[in-house]
């Protein structure tokens, strides 16, 4: 190989190290910074004197909660949406414009979503600004998340195992139910995973549909506003008096939230992987 | 039986179908808020499409709001730009090296890890940004603001990384074997196969990678809210302050009366973005979908 060529190659392998130092860069200044601060106080106590103290208990709370709020909308929608899409839908024009749906909503803005989430739960169904609001308005930006794995799960079920409860007597739905649906967990869990990761990172869309900046008390139903992690680490590092005197309580927080959304991801890659392992093994 | 095997049918149809409504829907409520500014009389005095494209500032809060794109337009351009700048040398030469160069153990190594970038949550890249990057383009360029259309630039290329990589990888893994093999059978090096050979087959794909990668950036919120320094002037200095579209529709509507001029407004923006992002995904699309059945061998 000629010495100019080598060094080209060594260009491109350049490009991988950086990006992956760089990911490990942020990861690590962040844990440098953050872990110092992470104590079972900091994650049960809620902020003291102006938020400049405290812990954030409210804020991962609120995050959490309208995590498994937009679990319950997201995972059925998403995983019957995959059922029509593979068992049902082949070939079917309608199939065509789901499709279309699903990869329209992957590439929707999360901003515009928040905008939809103000428009039509808050004001047009009167939901108010909230947890449920929040939650759905959420929902529909991850819902791509979840179609994909679950169909994939679902394609990855060989056609025998459909054939053989066909044989049997068994209904279609018998069969999806009975058969196709539990073969296909491990997909429909990495997608719920997924799902949920994404979801709690995100802050754009739940600016106008139920966030608040500071709350006194928990949120008791669901159409209470609520604290949220993400924003909180947004207001903490704009929006607050004293940025340089809550510096740790920032750090703490978006280590929380790091940690949170990176061992979800990491769970969902294992899975995905021992899935495929299985399949060729 | 039957009607056991009908309702399952309907039910499943129904849910499927949320996906559809769902998105016609977010059109019709960004669509509808933001029409106002054709059809409210009251609002069409402070707002409309004049005002918007052939005026200079925006200031929308004060005695007499000024609602002029064209800052905002200028700002979006160029956190993107930067952006793809520094996103696109690092994706795609990260894609090469994954698909053509690295030995199949350390591949299948470097994709998920470069992947998880997309774990990591946009407010979290932002706050990195704030409080490293920030220091760093103001060290390298000394510039009076930490936060400027560099610093948010930089920002935003972690969120198009991904994309762009794992879409050009892909691509560059669908260019079929025989291809690469017949070249090299020729004589050609494996620099040469992938530079005349590979990248050009794979090129729509690439291109596609690229596209999406505009839209990520152009549509992203928080990063740039928290890093742009958020002022809306028109200059073609890269290291003043900025202010983009997702962040004003961000910082903005929180503080509005609903249903007058300026919510009408931040909606206007919102309807454009989302016809933005709409028109380079579907055309994104188009090129994926043509480039898979090239290499294919359908035609």
């Amino acid at each position: 190989m000629k010495f100019r060529e080598r060094i080209y190659i060594a260009i491109t392998a350049l490009a991988v190290v950086i990006v992956v130092g760089l990911l490990f860069f942020i990861i690590f200044d962040i844990f440098k910074n953050g872990i110092g601060v992470i104590s079972w106080e900091f994650i049960s106590q809620p902020p003291r004197e102006g938020m400049t103290k405290g812990g954030i208990f409210p804020a991962l709370y609120g995050t959490l909660l309208r995590t498994l709020l937009m679990l319950i909308f997201v995972v059925p929608v998403g995983i019957f949406t995959a059922v029509y899409l593979n068992e049902y839908g082949r070939g079917k024009r309608f199939s065509k414009w789901i499709r279309l749906a699903i990869n329209n909503l992957a590439s929707i803005p999360s901003i515009v979503f928040g905008l939809f989430g103000l428009g039509f739960f808050v004001l047009f169904l009167r939901l108010g600004a909230g947890l449920l609001s929040a939650a759905l308005t959420v929902g529909l930006l991850t819902l791509p998340l979840v179609v994909v794995s679950t169909e994939e799960a679902l394609k990855a079920v060989p056609n025998s195992y459909r054939e053989a409860g066909f044989a049997l007597g068994a209904t279609k739905w018998q069969v999806i139910k009975m058969i196709v649906l539990p073969q296909a967990l491990p997909g429909i869990l990495t997608g719920a995973i997924l799902s949920v990761s994404r979801g709690m990172g995100e802050v754009a869309p739940i600016l106008f549909t139920g966030v608040a900046y500071y709350l006194p008390y928990l949120p008791s139903s669901i159409f209470d506003q609520f604290m949220d992690l993400g924003y909180h680490i947004y207001i903490m590092t704009t929006q607050s008096f004293n940025v340089e005197l809550t510096k740790p309580i920032q750090y703490g927080s978006t280590l929380v939230l790091l940690m949170l959304t990176f061992s979800l991801n990491i769970v969902a890659i294992l899975i995905r992987s021992k899935i495929r392992r299985g399949r060729i093994g | 039986m039957e009607a056991k095997e009908r309702i399952a049918y309907i039910v499943i149809s129904l849910l499927a179908s949320i996906a559809i409504i769902s998105v016609i829907l977010i059109f019709i409520f960004i669509a509808k808020e933001s029409l106002l500014v054709f059809f409210n009389p009251e609002i069409k005095k402070e707002a409309n499409l004049r005002i918007f494209f052939s005026t200079r500032d925006w200031q929308p809060v004060g005695l007499e709001p000024k609602y002029s794109f064209i800052p905002l337009i200028i700002g979006t351009l160029k956190v993107t730009l930067v952006a793809i700048m520094v996103a696109l040398p690092l994706s795609l030469g990260s894609a090469i090296f994954t698909a053509e160069f690295a030995p199949r153990r350390l591949r299948e190594v470097i994709k998920p890890i470069i992947e998880l970038f997309s774990a990591i949550p946009s407010v979290v890249l932002g706050f990195f940004a704030l409080m490293v990057i920030a220091s760093w383009v103001q060290n390298i360029f000394h510039t009076s603001s930490r936060l400027n259309a560099v610093t948010a630039g930089f920002a935003l290329a972690f969120a198009v990384i991904p994309i762009t990589y794992t879409i050009c990888e892909d691509a560059l893994n669908t260019v079929p074997r025989e291809l690469k093999e017949a070249s090299i059978a020729l004589g050609a090096t494996r620099w040469q196969t992938t530079v005349r050979v590979v990248l050009p087959s794979a090129s729509g794909g690439i291109f596609a990678g690229i596209m999406l990668g505009l839209a990520r950036a152009m549509g992203e919120t928080m990063i740039v809210l928290m890093v742009s320094g958020n002022a809306a002037q028109i200059t073609w200095s890269f290291l003043d302050s900025v202010r983009t579209i997702p962040a004003t529709i961000a910082a903005e509507m929180g503080e509005v009366a609903f249903g007058g001029a300026h919510y009408a407004t931040l909606f206007f923006l919102g309807l454009l973005l989302f016809s933005i992002t709409f028109i380079i995904n579907y055309i994104a699309s188009i090129l994926l979908e043509r480039t898979q059945k090239r290499l294919r061998g359908e035609k």
